[in-house]
């Protein structure tokens, strides 16, 4: 039988009524006993693991760590957590992984809604026909994060949290109107993707709270969303510009329509500018390359090795205005 | 600090190990379980030399916790090959030439049989995007492409 599935009792073993975990070797050290990696000042000197099968379970644990002072990391899908536990300087802590619960694990489409749950891999995203038809866009932005390998446990939702700029699926989240679903200790708070990035490598979620996946609306036939970045290499590679659309397009003219920005300023952001530029239009060339112009406006970028401001302004714009087009198809052939 | 015991199924055999919490996989098949096949890389996922089946999921072990695999099931180059001897994708490998220094191979022939299991029959693109994540420093992947697209062959007409 699995032994650790479900199981809070590796570091944290405060409830009764369940043996702790031994270590054959040290002849009954308690591995549960949750002091012997503390030394003074509440700094771990070694990291532990916990993987709580509920909710409640999880938010309880982040909050008596806190008390503790022990530091917590929430773990996913762990392409950039295990990267940064390497890195020089890592603080211990307790690894906190939150693929065995239910709400994790979620993965609905229907005329409800959308809901991806924090622990679902990009590659069983990607795999999923219903997205496949409601959010193309997204996908082919997950799909664009990574090799197979890292999308065989790269999640969209630790992709977010980890608040990279150049986040490739967090444009497409924004355009598709995506709301982060917030486990608090209270219970949960909604916010939308945009509001949820507070800057570089920085999300909204406050100590003790964690994400537990993302809403999103169901888009209607005429809805559709494209994603579409700029890198020298055609895989592997961080974008240098990313843009995400959705468009509704009714009766020829477009009725609704938001477009998202990546890598080209310290979060990715909603450009409303540009979604009112076509917005009531037949989306002629004019309206296209003013929204074009909005994101290029909206743009504050960095210059580094991929790209120099000025070239990521001028790409952002042609990508915004090349989504456009696709979204528009997608629509056209649906 | 005390290990963590982890119960695991690695090649089809049941396994138990301790490990620490910070463990990653790699570390333990090769430290803890002496399955040295698997490669260590780069260590973060960029080349795929250490490439392993979890629950039939192509990932890199390097980014995966050892505690983690408990309760899965875990395949590993160490498994590839049936009592009848290599797998289709280990003799192309070796027909095709497919390798010359060896750190990459354990890596490409997991995730190519991963492929091939999802597509019977992937064609050139579909290869060499898929093998994407895997690096290789000595043969320029043509030889690999052709040593996928042998076994594939192999495989749905066996001689």
């Amino acid at each position: 039988m699995p032994k650790q599935n479900g199981c809070t009792k590796y570091v944290h073993g405060k409830k009764a009524g369940q043996p702790g975990r031994r270590d054959s070797d040290s002849g009954g050290d308690v591995v549960t006993s949750g002091t012997s990696n503390e030394v003074s000042g509440g700094r771990m000197e070694s990291y532990g693991y916990a993987a709580p099968s509920s909710v409640a379970e999880t938010v309880a644990l982040l909050a008596s760590s806190a008390e503790q002072g022990q530091a917590t990391q929430i773990l996913a899908g762990g392409t950039d957590v295990l990267v940064q536990m390497r890195s020089a300087g890592h603080q211990a802590r307790t690894i906190i992984d939150i693929k065995s619960l239910a709400e994790t694990n979620r993965l609905e489409v229907n005329a409800d809604g959308i809901y991806i749950g924090a622990a679902i891999p990009s590659a069983v995203i990607n795999e999923t026909r219903a997205l496949q038809e409601a959010l193309p866009g997204l996908l082919e932005a997950a799909d664009l994060i990574g090799s197979t390998q890292i999308q065989g446990r790269a999640t969209i939702c630790g992709n977010l949290c980890n608040a990279s700029p150049a986040g490739d699926s967090i444009p497409a989240m924004i355009a598709a109107g995506a709301v982060c679903d917030i486990a608090t200790s209270s219970g949960s708070r909604q916010v939308p993707v945009e509001d949820f990035l507070v800057g570089v490598g920085k999300n909204a979620l406050a100590p003790g709270e964690f994400l537990l996946g993302l809403r999103l609306p169901m888009p209607s036939a005429n809805t559709k969303d494209a994603y579409l970045r700029f890198t020298p290499r055609t895989e592997m590679d961080i974008a240098v510009a990313g843009v995400g659309v959705s468009l509704t397009v009714t009766d020829g003219l477009c009725t609704d329509a938001r477009i998202a920005i990546g890598a080209v300023a310290p979060t990715a952001k909603l450009v409303s500018a540009a979604a009112e530029a076509i917005l009531g239009t037949d989306l002629n060339e004019a309206a296209v390359h003013a929204a074009g112009e909005a994101c290029k406006a909206a743009a504050s970028p960095i210059s580094d090795k991929r790209g120099t401001a000025e070239y990521r302004r001028k790409v952002v714009a042609v990508l915004c205005r090349r989504a456009i087009g696709v979204a528009k198809q997608r629509i056209q052939g649906s | 600090m005390a290990r963590l015991q982890v119960e695991t199924v690695i090649n089809g055999e049941n396994k138990e190990f301790l490990c620490d919490a910070n463990q990653s996989m790699l570390d333990v098949l090769r430290d803890e379980l002496g399955l040295t096949g698997t490669k260590e890389g780069c260590g973060t996922g960029d080349c795929g030399a250490c490439s392993i089946l979890v629950d039939g999921r192509l990932v890199c072990s390097c980014l995966m916790l050892g505690v983690e695999s408990g309760g899965k099931s875990v395949e590993t180059i160490e498994g590839i090959a049936g009592e009848e001897g290599l797998h289709p994708l280990q003799r192309q490998f070796l027909e095709n030439a497919a390798l010359q220094c060896g750190i990459c191979t354990p890596g490409f022939i997991v995730a190519s049989k991963a492929l091939l299991e999802k597509n019977p029959n992937p064609d050139e693109e579909t290869i060499r995007y898929w093998l994407a994540g895997n690096l290789c420093r000595c043969t320029g992947y043509d030889k690999i492409v052709r040593a996928v697209q042998d076994a594939a062959a192999e495989m749905s007409h066996p001689a």
